[in-house]
């Protein structure tokens, strides 16, 4: 259990990554996971931020927030240009083996991730290229000012789906599980710690690792924004969103989700809903709906754990 | 009646391809990176490439992506890092990655590409033609087009010595057309390994002088810049910077003939610089070419010349940046210059490369034509015998002093 | 913590004209790239170290990292930068922070 105490003066851990005075908005849900990412990752990583909010997030030209090597990359071009980096730095090591801890970050939107950046992503793992992506999840292309992306939920106002997206989420860390990788997994920025163990322990593996954080958004998903990280919370305790992470195809439950696969422990997806001004014309069907098919997801979860312990 | 250019041997002449002319260079040239995707008809290319590396015989990394945008990404990634990177594409492939094409250019990284240049579909065709390439121009890389193997071979290597310089640092493309020159095969002379690592800059040990990746010296790339302009808003320098790309290619072409003449006192081998000039001294009428077509222009050229008509040929071996000083020195006493390519300039008249002849001697005191000749699009053949009946219109034009036609369609079916 | 500089290796000067400038933009890390965020702020939180029991959770939670712990162990605000979001305040399991609107004299002067 991470102990607050140790980690405040941990000298990895208790030293920020990304510089306060940036442009990020007030109580950014993926600023807490960025801030939590990198405190696992520390100095020696490169960074590529495909377009998102991280790339306006970092402040003004000359000056920058984060304090590692940052590189902002068109849209579609993040994970190829983690494939390129992690080639340059292994030519360099056969030169310099110095190079040997440098690890190579892919920070990318819902966006980035599961639409335009999806050919790129499948790429880079099934060639096993050895770098970490996250995707910090708002759940609609933020930057652009709240559209529909593949990553926005059921029922979820957007500036294109000013009526509620009538599709669901695309299950992204599902697609990545299916590409073999050894390590998949989901975190929400209502549980840094949780992030934080899950990114220490992908630092360590070999080959292509894919973290898929929900990032809560203030103003994109309308909500008042000392709530960002209690948002985060409610979406994992009543269900919405379920932390576990597939290590070598072996899948746990981790942090709250572990004690919710009954579904009468989950608290009610409501109280979820409520705390957002985007949902708020959810009718009572697509309330329905909704929780359906966060049924469906725990029901799969379930099943996939059953079937391996057997 | 061709000359050949004597050249001292100093290693054993191969007999390859046109791709192979590309690899080989790539492989002297001690590239560290190579990104591969396949399209006809540079697949050759970068199956050649991997057998150097698997056979260990070239210590490059290796990356086979999942797309032509990807490959200008990794790229553009693995260049970040200060190494030296090299691939190539064709066509749908070059269209693909035009995104990146900018960047790459704006981030100002030297890297090196080679283009076997193909028609771009619809209809599907996967010959000779120069509109993928030119469909680049204004990126920001330079261009070279290749008229032999030795020459494809050659460029390779000096490109990575004119990238490199430190008054340029822009990315480059070596082209050479599909399968006229791609997959034919010609003795390609290779000088000794020792001998192209002395010619070339040495590796950088940790980045570039301008861009790094050094957690020492953590960078941030890409910051946004508002329009504001420096009166305005301090430190929003746009313009400015997308002006450096500029002053960077008006560099490059002192870098670019000092490079040729460098490479020949060293290896005897001489293509040119940004042009190549054929019996021009006292030509009327000079015709512009780009690729195979320059260096068959030669036979056309000597054949007029047996017959007495007083003409010259040019090869357009640097499009980008465009040799404008040549030209306008030659217009002193060229009055026609046809020039012959693969290309067109829709909604202009003519092939690309004639525009911009045209815009470069367009306030030259004594007015000299251009004639646009537009021919062997999609691969469609060239005969020395299509050559020898543009340079007779060329000459008539020189008589009169008139352009009797805005363009030749050389080739194409009325 | 100690405050850290982080321009050692190269001082970020205003460019003068074209021929200063390097061939690629490139950003340093600083504090404050956006200008004195604190500005942006509506309300202001104020830690009560009588409640405070220093279980850190705020510094955990804080998205803009603005909490600093001084010597004795209690956390403190960096007031140049904090943005208001109040996360604290809502966080904290002891109810120790308070939020106080900004005064509008504090604007008026400026």
């Amino acid at each position: 259990m991470a102990n607050l105490k140790d980690l405040v003066k941990d000298p990895v851990a208790g030293e920020e990554y990304f510089l306060k005075g940036n442009s990020s908005c007030a109580g950014c849900g993926g600023e807490v996971a960025f801030r939590w990412i990198m405190k696992a990752l520390g100095k020696r990583t490169i960074v590529v931020a495909p377009a998102s909010c991280f790339n306006v997030t970092i402040g003004l030209y000359p000056k920058a927030g984060p304090t590692i090597p940052y590189l902002n990359m068109a849209f579609a071009a993040g994970a190829a240009a983690c494939s390129g980096i992690v080639a340059g730095v292994a030519a360099r090591k056969k030169l310099d083996p110095s190079l040997e801890d440098i690890k190579v970050l892919c920070f990318a939107g819902d966006g980035g991730t599961a639409d335009i950046g999806i050919q790129g992503l499948s790429g880079a793992a099934e060639r096993e290229t050895d770098f970490i992506y996250i995707c910090y999840d708002n759940e609609a292309y933020m930057n652009t000012g709240t559209q529909r992306s593949g990553g926005t939920p059921y029922g979820a106002w957007t500036t294109t789906t000013p009526t509620g997206k009538r599709q669901h989420k695309k299950n992204i860390p599902m697609i990545m599980a299916a590409h073999g990788i050894p390590y998949v997994a989901t975190a929400s920025s209502g549980f840094p710690l949780d992030l934080y163990k899950k990114v220490l322990k992908a630092k360590d593996i070999k080959g292509t690792k894919y973290i898929h954080v929900l990032a809560p958004c203030a103003p994109g998903w309308r909500f008042p924004t000392e709530l960002s990280i209690e948002v985060g919370r409610k979406a994992v305790q009543t269900g919405m969103w379920i932390l576990y992470e597939i290590e070598n195809g072996k899948m746990a439950l981790t942090g709250p989700s572990k004690y919710l696969i009954k579904k009468e422990s989950r608290k009610p997806i409501e109280e979820y809903l409520n705390l957002q001004g985007r949902f708020k014309n959810v009718t009572s069907e697509d309330i329905k709906t909704l929780q359906d098919w966060i049924d469906q997801q725990w029901h799969d979860l379930k099943n996939w754990m059953t079937s391996q312990s057997s | 009646m061709v000359t050949v250019q004597k050249m001292e041997l100093k290693a054993a002449a191969r007999i390859i391809s046109g791709n192979e002319a590309c690899a080989w260079g790539a492989r002297y040239a001690r590239v560290q990176v190579i990104s591969a995707y396949p399209i006809t008809p540079q697949t050759t290319i970068v199956e050649r490439l991997s057998d150097f590396v698997e056979q260990g015989e070239m210590n490059a990394e290796y990356i086979r992506v999942e797309s032509e945008h990807s490959v200008m990404a990794s790229l553009i990634g693995a260049a970040y890092n200060g190494v030296r990177t090299y691939s190539a594409t064709s066509g749908q492939g070059l269209a693909y990655m035009h995104e990146m094409l900018h960047w790459a250019a704006g981030a100002r990284l030297p890297i090196v590409m080679g283009i076997a240049m193909r028609g771009m579909a619809p209809p599907w065709n996967i010959w000779a033609d120069n509109q993928d390439v030119m469909a680049a121009r204004d990126t920001g890389w330079m261009i070279f087009f290749a008229s032999t193997h030795q020459e494809i071979f050659d460029t390779t290597i000096q490109m990575y010595k004119i990238c490199e310089n430190h008054n340029v640092f822009l990315p480059a493309f070596i082209c050479l057309e599909g399968f006229v020159m791609s997959h034919t095969e010609m003795p390609v002379y290779m000088p000794d390994q020792e001998l192209v690592d002395e010619f070339l800059p040495e590796i950088p040990k940790n980045g570039w002088p301008h861009f790094f990746l050094d957690p020492d010296r953590p960078i941030t790339h890409g910051n946004l810049q508002n329009p504001g302009g420096p009166a305005i808003s301090p430190d929003c320098w746009y313009y400015e910077y997308r002006y450096l790309i500029q002053k960077a290619m008006e560099n490059a072409k002192q870098v670019i003939i000092d490079v040729a003449e460098e490479y020949q006192k060293k290896f005897g081998l001489y293509h040119g610089d940004l042009i190549e000039k054929y019996r021009c001294d006292d030509a009327e009428v000079a015709l512009v070419s780009i690729g195979s077509l320059a260096d068959q222009a030669k036979v056309a050229v000597d054949l007029m010349r047996d017959m007495g008509y007083k003409v010259g040929a040019i090869k357009l071996r640097c499009y980008k940046p465009f040799p404008a000083e040549q030209f306008q020195e030659l217009a002193n006493r060229i009055r026609v210059f046809p020039v012959m390519e693969r290309s067109m300039a829709f909604g202009l008249t003519g092939g690309i490369a004639s525009v911009d002849l045209k815009a470069v001697l367009y306030h030259h005191p004594k007015h000299p034509l251009v004639l646009p000749v537009i021919a062997g699009v999609g691969g469609r053949d060239v005969r020395v015998e299509d050559q020898i009946e543009v340079l007779k219109a060329a000459v008539e034009m020189a008589e009169t002093n008139e352009l009797k036609k805005d363009v030749i369609l050389s080739g194409l079916h009325q | 913590m100690p405050e850290k500089k982080y321009w050692k290796w190269k001082e970020i000067e205003t460019h003068k004209c074209i021929d200063d400038l390097p061939p690629v933009p490139l950003s340093l890390p600083n504090y404050g790239s956006m200008g004195a965020t604190g500005d942006w702020r509506t309300f202001r939180p104020i830690i009560n170290t009588d409640k405070c029991n220093q279980c850190y959770f705020c510094w955990m939670y804080c998205p803009e990292a603005v909490i600093d712990i001084d010597s004795d162990g209690y956390p403190t605000i960096d007031l140049d930068y904090c943005k208001g979001c109040l996360i604290c305040v809502h966080e904290c399991p002891k109810k120790a922070i308070d939020q106080m609107r900004e005064k509008k004299e504090q604007y008026e002067e400026e």
